[in-house]
């Protein structure tokens, strides 16, 4: 063989060597796995190997024997995300990326109602946000419908489907005509979750009060207080009466029982006496004595 | 509409100037499908302290220092985090992301104003090194999910989930 022809002859298997090289270790991996699912890696090459698998979610490594499958089994690669996969034999490497998808079913939702005690028949008064995960924690991307119920010990349930996007869903109820405790409840595919709603009587509504003459002194006295739904607002509830006469005024506050409010005022005759609750004004009266 | 989106890319820009020494950081209007508006300033602030908390993920996960996620990472995120460090230290090998780009939108704000979602599309290198030898190194192009919640003087990372893009 000539030399020229010699050399030739090995600059051709030098140039192959890198593929042969190549050849020898590789490995074929998923583009995608769900979480926690078993899968295997068909590799190539011969002798003892290792296969590490790093990113945000998890870091693993396996020994390998090149030229078979790495068996992962299933729960061992669980967390949502992008992986580096490195096979090496020691003396070089091979690396290739794959996602592990959020398993399919939701294992639990992150529920947030709020606020947790609200007027009644308040439009739009209570949110509810669901972030619907797997078993793993994963937050589940798939869109899903999210179902959301809320039922009051009376009157009719409100029900609103919202499919989740990015693995949210949300949505706003109306609070019930009358007052108690409400029961909000999500559920995404058959996973549910409950948070109680208090929904109270809200501000009162048409406060009045009467005078009457007891002695010397004015007997003050309201109408049953009630929001405007008909809901009698709590005893304990402030109500403060006013009286005003010749540029003085004194004031009396005086909590609801069973419903109504009521107090003795020294009141002389042309004094102007008024009545209210929190932000709620009453009637106003003008005393004449009788 | 426009001014208002103006505006708010003004008001990001100073604090994504600084924030965003080693990677581009280009942030997107807000798209929200939740119905609480969005102030800029809350805007700014979660923007902000997202990008503080990638820079403790990279140097969390190069140093295999787990301390370093805990002001900007919470719950789960926290969880999975520091076991992947604890696994890492394990097998002799820290990560590194070297960042590229970051092309990020705010697309949820829930009602109670209790948490905030935003969709980074990502670019960066992930380096797998055994002491300070590189074993491999990866681009990848990945789809952020992360949900951040309110703590008492930031926002903080809850989900921490990417997706290929």
């Amino acid at each position: 063989m000539s030399l020229a022809r010699r050399f030739l002859v090995a600059a051709s298997a030098l140039a192959a060597s890198p593929l042969l090289l190549a050849q020898s270790l590789s490995m074929n991996l998923p583009a995608q796995v769900a979480a926690g699912s078993a899968f295997s890696i068909p590799t190539t090459g011969s002798g003892q190997g290792a296969l590490t698998i790093a990113g945000p979610g998890q870091a693993l490594r396996r020994s390998v024997q090149l030229g078979s499958p790495v068996s992962l089994p299933a729960g061992v690669l669980y967390n949502a995300g992008e992986y580096v996969a490195v096979l090496s034999n020691g003396a070089d490497e091979q690396a290739g990326l794959f996602e592990v998808t959020p398993a399919q079913q939701p294992s639990s939702l992150s529920f947030l109602a709020e606020p947790s005690r609200l007027p009644v028949d308040l439009q739009d008064g209570i949110s509810g946000t669901v972030y619907v995960f797997d078993v793993y924690h994963n937050l589940i991307l798939r869109p899903m419908p999210v179902s959301f119920n809320l039922s009051a010990s009376s009157g009719p349930s409100q029900t609103r489907t919202v499919p989740t996007l990015d693995g949210v869903s949300w949505t706003r109820m109306n609070s019930a005509a009358r007052e108690g405790s409400a029961h909000f409840v999500a559920q995404a595919d058959g996973v549910t979750s409950t948070r109680v709603v208090d929904e109270v009587p809200g501000d009162p509504c048409n406060l009045s009060m009467t005078a009457t003459p007891d002695g010397g002194k004015a007997k003050l006295q309201t109408s049953p207080v009630r929001d405007c739904s008909g809901n009698p607002i709590p005893d304990g509830t402030v109500v403060t009466f006013t009286a005003s006469f010749d540029g003085r005024q004194s004031t009396v506050d005086v909590p609801l029982k069973r419903d109504v409010a009521e107090v003795e005022m020294p009141l002389p005759p042309g004094a102007t006496v008024s009545v209210a609750s929190g932000v709620v004004a009453g009637n106003e009266i003008h005393w004449s004595g009788r | 509409m426009i001014r208002r989106l103006l505006l708010f890319g003004c008001a990001l820009a100073l604090p994504l100037a600084a924030c965003a020494q080693d990677s581009a950081v280009q942030v997107l209007p807000p798209d929200l499908h939740g119905s609480r508006p969005l102030e800029a300033l809350t805007a700014t602030a979660v923007v902000r302290d997202y990008l503080e908390s990638w820079k403790s993920f990279r140097t969390a996960l190069d140093e295999n220092a787990p301390q370093l996620l805990d002001e900007d990472f919470v719950g789960t995120a926290l969880t999975k985090l520091s076991a992947t460090i604890a696994e890492q230290s394990k097998l002799g090998i820290h990560t590194r992301y070297v960042d590229g780009t970051h092309r990020l939108r705010i697309v949820f704000y829930s009602p109670d104003g209790l948490s905030i979602q935003i969709v980074d599309r990502v670019d960066y290198n992930q380096q797998v090194m055994q002491g300070n030898t590189v074993i491999a190194t990866q681009p990848v192009h990945a789809r952020y999910i992360v949900v951040l919640t309110p703590s008492q003087t930031r926002w903080q990372v809850r989900v921490f989930q990417a997706s290929a893009e």
